[in-house]
């Protein structure tokens, strides 16, 4: 069995005194498809947040390919990295956020090349081709040159899409990618993330569109009250439910 | 009334109105550019989670938004030199307008930054750009679009400060003014030519601010 990709280690966050994350463990490996659900509060944006180094953590250590991301230890101390390791790491994983937080003031095309001419330093006709490319892959050449407020929220998550995996992350995150769009743009992006999933792109996702869940995942996980609560495949979590907890959950959702 | 309006006095001394103006133009840009180096810094320092850059920037905009300007501009000139720092007129006055634009440019800057969305940050942050390279590639170029109105506004006040220049004899446009009013006793003319000069220099100020508003425009 090969190194896993990622591993979580332990992971406690909290905000000020309120402790969101109680020890969480999880183990990803290449072209993984992790589906987080569970209910509103339970943790699963801050557990992203803490993978893209967004959030400091108190405990617990993440690992990419084996080594320690944001914080290192010195005589016993545990110190965070500086800006710009933090930056190389967070590299690392690729983030797509709920509300798209396009760069208003770019193009759909200098959005995706901004992180591979200042990031990965390639040259501008590499950075263009290979903007294009995904650009491309999520349906939006033809509209490469338009800005993020010209475009509809679908195009602009599918953009910020493109955007990120265009980095060559190792690992995708999506945090609830689809709720700030209306029902009909849902689909065009759930199958841009189905199609990079059935390409072997590893990625961790919360999402609240269980059918969704359910076709996509390798692994399914229900977080409740800052904990795993339960994990395994999506035919088992969903069909079985183990706790009283998931099962309601799962008979509230809608599929 | 018997006063009769004759230019011919100050036409003659046009040219030199005229090199005022410039100078004036000149001290302006000097010093807003510089000082909106200033107000940048200062703006991200009083934002900070750090609290002694926070008290600094806060202290350095209280003190000189609360000073006068022709008193800031007769500290430099006849205060400085006597703690040591000797500089000339025009680097005195460049050096007290610089100070003075930045702190007025820090609330400006600062009131932008605060407007823009937590998440560009984040999501500049998120494609593996440093602190800097965020600000640099992504804050400061939204947040430099939304507050170009109030830039404008002002860029042609901090221009229309360079007449207090003549405080300290640095020969611009008020300067020259005055010298061809006490020359000549064209009293009314010096002062309404002066004026328009002002007045058309702010409107094509204004004008070129707006087409540069115009351009950079977020769709
Ligand atoms: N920046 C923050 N400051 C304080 N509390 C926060 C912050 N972000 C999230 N929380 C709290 O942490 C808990 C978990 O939030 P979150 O991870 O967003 O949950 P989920 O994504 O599962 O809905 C919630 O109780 C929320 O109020
Ligand atoms: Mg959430």
């Amino acid at each position: 069995m090969a190194n896993p990709l990622m591993v979580i280690e332990n992971l406690h966050k909290k905000f000020d005194k309120m402790e969101v994350l109680k020890g969480v463990d999880l183990t990803i490996n290449t072209s993984d498809v992790v589906s987080i659900i569970g209910s509103s509060g339970s943790g699963k944006t801050t557990l992203l947040r803490c993978v893209n180094l967004l959030e400091e953590f108190h405990e617990g250590r993440i690992l990419i390919d084996g080594e320690e991301i944001g914080y290192t230890k010195k005589n016993d101390k545990r110190h965070r990295l500086s800006s710009s390791i933090l930056a190389q790491h967070r590299a690392l994983t690729g983030m797509v956020f709920q509300t798209f937080n396009l760069f208003p003031h770019l193009t759909a095309l200098k959005n995706v090349t901004l992180g591979l001419r200042k990031v990965k330093r390639m040259k501008k006709e590499e950075a263009i081709e290979t903007a294009r490319h995904w650009l491309n892959r999520v349906g939006l050449l033809n509209w490469q040159d338009h800005h993020p407020g010209q475009l509809s929220g679908g195009q602009q998550q599918r953009v910020a899409i493109a955007r990120a995996i265009a980095m060559n992350p190792k690992l995708m995150l999506f945090d609830e990618v689809t709720s700030a769009l209306d029902p009909e743009l849902v689909n065009e992006v759930l199958s841009v993330i189905k199609d990079l999933a059935d390409d072997g792109m590893t990625m961790l996702l919360v999402t609240h569109e269980m059918h969704f869940a359910y076709d996509v995942s390798t692994t399914v996980i229900f977080m409740n009250e800052g904990k795993i609560g339960e994990q395994g495949p999506p035919s088992e979590l969903f069909q079985n439910p183990k706790s009283q907890r998931l099962a309601e959950f799962i008979k509230n959702s809608t599929f | 009334m018997d006063y009769r309006l004759n230019f011919d006095a100050v036409w003659r001394d046009f040219d030199l109105l005229l090199s005022g103006l410039g100078l004036g133009l000149s001290l302006a840009v000097v010093s807003i550019f510089i000082g909106s180096f200033i107000g940048l810094l200062a703006a991200f320092a009083m934002i900070s989670k750090n609290n002694l850059w926070r008290r600094i920037a806060v202290f350095y905009v209280t003190a000189i938004r609360n000073t006068p300007i022709l008193v800031l501009i007769f500290f430099t000139f006849f205060a400085l030199p006597q703690l040591g720092l000797r500089l000339g007129k025009i680097e005195s006055f460049v050096f007290t307008l610089t100070i003075y634009s930045g702190a007025y440019l820090t609330e400006v800057f600062r009131g932008g930054l605060v407007a823009l969305p937590v998440g560009l940050r984040e999501a500049g942050l998120a494609i593996g750009l440093t602190e800097w390279g965020t600000k640099i590639w992504v804050i400061i170029p939204v947040m430099i679009r939304s507050v170009l109105p109030a830039l404008s506004n002002n860029f042609i006040s901090l221009f229309k400060d360079t007449s207090l220049a003549a405080a300290i004899a640095v020969p611009e446009l008020t300067f020259y003014a005055r010298q061809i009013n006490v020359n000549t006793f064209r009293v009314i003319e010096s002062w309404a030519v002066a004026s328009l000069m002002y007045v058309s220099a702010c409107y094509l100020i204004a004008a070129g601010l707006r087409l540069l508003e115009r351009k950079l425009a977020i769709p």
